[in-house]
């Protein structure tokens, strides 16, 4: 046999080895019909009720259930997709009706609605599964209580195709949180079967075996490889997938990804560091999509229990004195919405995030630094998570040679990922550090309600005002429409310009990286690949 | 004694040591700075909801009761469950170790019948450009890291070349793992009649092993150089030249047999260093192993995790030691393993 036979028989064999296993149950598996998305992380869980369900996991409660309704679709200036905020569209639903006292929303669940094993979707499923949201506790319960839902007794059963929701308080995030990926329909009677006296909601079993009505179900899960998902050919929550199987492979090395999608072999390589979407953005083969991620930002920390940073001024100075179009360039490859360099200390809109008035003037902060107690400078640790090492440490790196320069002597924290969480965001240890932030539900109040409240975990600076605590339980629940609305707002946000508890550095954006002819690509603020829109 | 009841004994003595081990890994775990608790209650949770995902876990407990808890599941076969990847643990080290094993035992055996002639060869040739050569290859091997070599590897051959098959673990996208006997792909797919499936899983296993092989290639041609040189320079090869035996038999029977044993026990050492930490080959050809997923798990605090990956370390290691001393009686039957 000469080499040429050998290389020939190899492909030969090749192809058939790919082909085979699925030959077997499909015989007319064509191109186009499967898509292959590699990830960086690990899927633990299909059922994101369980405790210790991991983020990468939401995608399965994403494309294997449907919720009660989910949001629309809008189009961004570079052409991409991205999930619309302001518009709630039916998924399970079919529609539902607002009591005039707004604490009261009433549910008409879809009649062709069908669970995979043919039994139809009822209220009944929708009350049992909200139910196990809140009894199994942890995030589900956290997440269902943001939009007002914390006792079963609010869920209510009117007739097999009617569900209502009794408010204690009416909410503007009441109708939204029901489209997050926590509030998932089970199939009740299925979970039920297999529910024992210890396990009364079925976590082990749905941790294994979804049992829902979504566009997609799990063909096979390698935890640690593969999830495979296969299309739903009765679904009733959307438009029909255009893709048949979706083939979601954990790939752990970023080079291996980025090797995958430049060959060609895989249709979607699912958020990619920000510096190979730089570098891939000019390769004519493969397409790159940066969505910003909505109510999300990048910012710098200053603790007020950290003496120096009690003083206006010296806060102030640091603000003037980060290198912001550097830490762009450098840590966010240019990929991102800058926001710094407003011209006026008072907000002209009510667009959350904005641009805060301060940008790179030495000049300022030292002059600012000087009017303060702490003219001659401090010494302050900045800390930052290394699993967030890709933007924290170039970031930190930048920001302590700048602060260097007004006699701000800076010194690197590096913190585990494990550890990051209880002494960065519970017990708020560090004087000095970046934090990410980012509000599923897309409204500033919400934002400011979670980061700049004093009891809440993502407000890592210890910031405690009185009037941002007023203004944020104003509006929290209020409507938009409401005339108070936007004033409150614009005092929240020249509240968070003038005493910055947190510098927003820039708005980070979800970088992917696709195939040319792989089209519907949507963003959705989980960070999720959502499998139904996609199209080859 | 029988050799049977040595290796009983032998394996008798190890228990003292496993239950240090036990012991220390509990403590070491509990000892790691992370909360596992925090972690898993997710990003948004509040401090109820943490206490309430600690209570679950049965971490509130004082630390005796949940050493007995552990000692009492252990005994029931139950090594508990991982946080982070959801399974229990042994279903998961049934699923990893086999996948470490394979990649290890293959990139060995490539290794071996690389660096023993190689080691043979530079000694009967010392100071030629066949050693030379040998020097080359063994610190091009040893000094560049793994996770280099297999990049440069998978940029050559599945980049450029296109030859290799994508980098994404143990079998090709499409297809499906043989039906489950040894958790060997090379032994299961065959088997199971899967040809195809066999050639697939070989293919996937060609880079990783040969970057695993590249790096172990060095300790033990080294190895066989020295304790070759060592060998032909004694006396007995002397006498045995000067009998006027055939030079094989003097290089093979005599020479080669009694330069074996540092080789073997380098062998022993290479085998369980590399299942263990080749964490980076296994990132860059996405191979499910068991040192990436004890690394994982080491970063989430994943206590039944780590604690499952060293016990399952340290009896291998057990059982690794023994099989090499009984390979020394086989070589040099001087030696005696005692009891």
């Amino acid at each position: 046999m000469n080499r040429r036979d050998l290389l020939k028989t190899t492909s030969g064999a090749a192809l058939g080895a790919a082909m085979l296993p699925f030959l077997k149950s499909n015989a007319f598996a064509q191109a186009g019909d499967t898509a292959v998305v590699v990830i960086g992380n690990t899927i633990n869980s299909l059922d994101i009720h369980r405790t210790g369900t991991n983020r990468p996991s939401y995608q399965v409660a994403v494309n294997v259930y449907d919720r009660l309704v989910s949001f629309g679709t809008r189009t961004l200036k570079d052409g991409s997709l991205s999930f619309d905020y302001s518009k709630v569209v039916p998924e399970l639903a079919e529609s539902w009706t607002i009591s005039p006292d707004r604490k009261t929303i009433t549910f008409k669940i879809k009649a062709n609605a069908k669970f995979w094993d043919g039994s139809p979707v009822t209220a009944e499923d929708v009350k049992w599964s909200f139910d196990r949201a809140l009894a199994l506790g942890g995030f589900p319960r956290f997440q269902m209580g943001a939009g007002g839902f914390v006792d079963p007794g609010q869920f209510v059963v009117v007739d097999p195709k009617t569900f209502q929701v009794n408010l204690k308080q009416p909410s503007k995030l009441s109708l939204p949180n029901l489209a997050v990926p926590v509030a998932v329909v089970i199939n009740s009677k299925a979970a039920k079967a297999r529910a024992t006296a210890a396990d009364p909601w079925a976590a082990e079993f749905l941790h294994t075996n979804p049992q829902g009505s979504g566009a997609y179900k799990v063909e096979r899960w390698d935890a640690g490889q593969q999830l495979v998902y296969v299309r739903n050919d009765d679904w009733a929550g959307g438009p029909k997938p255009a893709i048949r199987r979706v083939i979601i492979r954990e790939v752990p090395s970023q080079s291996t990804r980025r090797a995958l999608i430049e060959r060609g072999d895989v249709q979607l390589s699912f958020q990619i560091p920000n510096k190979d979407a730089q570098e891939l953005a000019s390769n004519s083969k493969v397409k790159v999509v940066g969505s910003p991620i909505d109510n999300c930002l990048y910012v710098a920390c200053l603790n007020y229990n950290f003496e120096p940073f009690q003083d206006p001024n010296v806060r102030k100075a640091v603000a003037f004195a980060i290198p912001y179009q550097q830490i762009f360039d450098q840590a966010a490859f240019g990929r991102g919405v800058p926001m710094w360099g407003a011209q006026s200390a008072k907000p002209s809109s009510i667009a959350w995030p904005q641009p805060f008035p301060y940008s790179t003037n030495l000049e300022q902060a030292r002059s600012l630094l000087s009017k303060s107690k702490f003219a001659k400078g401090f010494e302050v640790p900045l800390s930052f998570d290394l699993g967030e090492a890709d933007w924290g440490e170039p970031t930190a790196l930048l920001i302590q040679e700048s602060l260097g320069k007004i006699g701000i002597k800076v010194t690197l924290d590096k913190v585990p990922g494990a550890n990051w969480r209880t002494l960065a965001l519970v017990e708020k240890k560090f004087p000095f550090l970046l934090e990410n932030f980012g509000g599923w539900l897309n409204t500033p109040c919400y934002y400011f309600y979670y980061s700049y409240l004093k009891e809440n975990l993502f407000n890592a600076s210890n910031y405690d005002d009185q009037t941002v605590r007023q203004l944020v339980n104003e509006t929290l629940h209020m409507e938009p429409s409401d005339p108070a609305y936007a004033p409150k707002i614009r005092q929240l946000i020249e509240k968070a310009f003038e005493d910055l508890p947190r510098i927003p550095l820039w708005q980070p954006t979800l970088e992917s990286a696709m195939a040319q002819r792989l089209t519907g690509y949507t963003f959705w603020y989980h960070r999720q690949v959502d499998a139904r829109s996609l199209k080859i | 004694m029988s050799r049977l009841i040595v290796v009983l004994s032998r394996l008798g003595q190890a228990l003292p040591t496993l239950l240090g081990i036990l012991v220390v890994t509990f403590l070491m775990t509990r000892a790691l700075p992370g909360d596992p608790a925090a972690f898993f209650a997710g990003p948004a949770a509040t401090t109820e909801s943490i206490a309430e995902v600690r209570a679950k876990l049965g971490l509130d407990q004082p630390l005796p009761v949940q050493f007995v808890d552990y000692l009492a599941d252990l005994l029931r076969g139950n090594l508990g469950q991982s946080l982070s990847t959801g399974q229990p643990v042994l279903s998961d080290l049934a699923q990893r170790l086999p996948a470490s094993l394979e990649l290890t035992l293959v990139a060995l055996v490539l290794s071996v019948s690389i660096a023993v002639p190689l080691g043979v060869l530079a000694a009967l040739k010392q100071d030629t450009w066949v050693d030379q050569l040998c020097r080359f290859i063994v610190t091009a091997g040893v000094s560049l890291p793994t996770f280099f070599t297999g990049l440069v590897l998978v940029y050559v051959f599945y980049y450029l070349l296109g030859i290799a098959p994508s980098p994404l673990g143990r079998i090709d996208i499409i297809s499906l793992p043989p039906p489950r006997v040894t958790g060997f792909y090379l032994i299961d797919a065959p088997l199971a009649g899967e040809w195809q499936t066999t050639w697939s899983a070989l293919k996937q296993l060609a880079l990783p092993s040969i970057t695993l092989a590249l790096f172990t290639l060095a300790p033990l041609a080294r190895m066989t150089r020295a304790s070759m040189l060592q060998a032909l320079g004694s006396d007995f090869i002397r006498t045995a030249k000067a009998c006027g035996l055939r030079s094989s038999k003097v290089l093979f029977s005599y020479a080669l047999r009694n330069a074996l044993l540092p080789v073997v026990t380098t062998l022993g050492m290479v085998f369980s260093f590399s299942l263990g930490a080749n964490v980076l080959v296994e990132k860059v050809f996405s191979w499910p192993g068991i040192g990436s997923y004890a690394i994982e798990a080491l970063v989430a605090s994943d206590y039944a995790a780590v604690q499952g990956f060293v016990l399952a370390m340290a009896v291998l290691f057990v059982v690794l030691n023994l099989c090499v001393d009984i390979a020394y009686t086989l070589i040099d039957p001087r030696l005696k393993i005692d009891g």
